[in-house]
């Protein structure tokens, strides 16, 4: 029990601190946060119920006033503005794509691909309809107008994806420990 | 310390944080009834004479709070423009703005402890296991002593890669970065096991 709450707890740090970090820069020299490949990571590393624990707990924090959003934003504020459907998919993001890399990565060389599937399918899929769906309800435009938006965010998180399966096999390579639980 | 709570007191600072959750509630639904120009004006107005108390350099730090969102003004106004709808564009901003502007003051005007008073109280009421209250207050306490840490642990990363390239730090930092995390994470879990009981 111990050894889950601080992974949840010490993985929303996590994801904090990719957003306060300076940004990383991809092939290329476009400059992106990395918070959410850290939602991302979240469920590709501790799994679905511990994945999205861990996003929930961050945005309990960031709801409570921590300034903990990439950029240093944080309060109650977020979850008003036109980003707030990511904000609000971000736990069942997390869940989806830690469900997904459980069932479908982990076998040999196709470790990658299906982790980044599943990245793909949580972290992108799973997240845009949510973002796409807030942002419609919050600038009162239909779901396609709003798709059109933010279709220009979509590359940058695919590239995040494929990232995150590196990144998992990497990290489950290195700690195997934690498949488990 | 970690908080976007305003060292400048107002009147705002004193009122309990649940009263003020509720009327941001309140708030929030009702903005989207209201139709018009005019009334949203009002309402944007009324919000932002609520940070007056706090005088200028609080008004100011309000002001700041709300940069994040004015790239997604400019989107929604030149859209409304582009369809010839400009005075319904303007309400929509106006009511995002305000919301977003009063959600924040309720934020910096309210102590990160009293916020967690009322979500403890909250869960009590709900009947939560005491068990699952003591969890979640150890693992908001986690997160807060750590992500200083991490913050830290990140840019000392960061630095080593400095001193070996020329290139900047890339995606490649991230797994030795979630590697720091997860062993940080096992070194608590022990060290919570072997002074504490049950959890």
């Amino acid at each position: 029990m111990e050894r889950n709450i601080t992974l949840i707890a010490l993985f929303a740090a996590l994801i904090a601190a990719l957003g306060l970090v300076p940004k990383f820069d991809l092939a290329g020299g476009v400059p992106i946060t990395a918070q959410s490949l850290g939602v991302m990571l979240a469920g590709t590393i501790l799994g679905a119920r511990r994945g999205a624990l861990a996003v929930l707990l961050f945005l309990f924090l960031v709801a409570l006033g921590l300034p903990l959003l990439a950029g240093g934003r944080g309060g109650l504020g977020v979850f008003q503005g036109p980003t707030a459907g990511f904000i609000v998919g971000f736990p069942l993001a997390a869940l989806v794509t830690g469900w997904a890399s459980r069932a479908w990565a982990g076998r040999g060389a196709t470790g990658v691909l299906g982790t980044a599937l599943a990245a793909l399918l949580g972290g992108v899929v799973v997240l845009y309809v949510f973002g796409i769906a807030g942002f419609a309800l919050v600038t009162d435009r239909s779901f396609g107008a709003a798709a059109a938006i933010m279709w220009v965010f979509v590359p940058g998180d695919v590239i995040k994806a494929v990232l995150a399966g590196f990144i998992t096999q990497g990290v489950l390579r290195a700690r195997p420990d934690l498949a488990r639980g | 310390m970690l908080s976007l709570t305003s060292e400048r007191r107002t009147p705002w600072h004193a009122i309990a944080a649940g009263p003020k959750m509720l009327v941001l509630l309140a708030a929030t639904l009702g903005a989207f009834w209201i139709e018009g120009v005019g009334p949203i004006l009002g309402f944007a107005a009324t919000v932002a004479a609520l940070y007056m108390p706090g005088g200028l350099v609080f008004a100011r730090a309000g002001a700041r709070m709300l940069a994040p969102v004015v790239p997604f003004v400019v989107v929604i106004l030149a859209w409304h423009w582009w369809t010839g709808a400009l005075a319904q564009g303007v309400v929509i901003v106006l009511r995002m703005v305000a919301l977003i502007a009063l959600a924040n003051l309720v934020t910096m005007t309210t102590r990160l402890q009293d916020m967690l008073d009322r979500v403890d109280a909250a869960l009590a009421l709900l009947r939560l296991p005491q068990a699952w209250r003591r969890r979640l207050a150890l693992a908001v306490a986690l997160v807060i002593r750590f992500t200083p840490v991490l913050v830290q642990k990140g840019a000392a990363l960061s630095q080593s890669w400095r001193a070996r390239s020329r290139r900047r730090p890339g995606w490649r930092l991230v797994l030795p970065f979630a590697l720091v995390a997860i062993d940080d994470a096992e070194r608590v879990a022990e060290a919570l096991r072997a002074r504490s009981g049950e959890l």
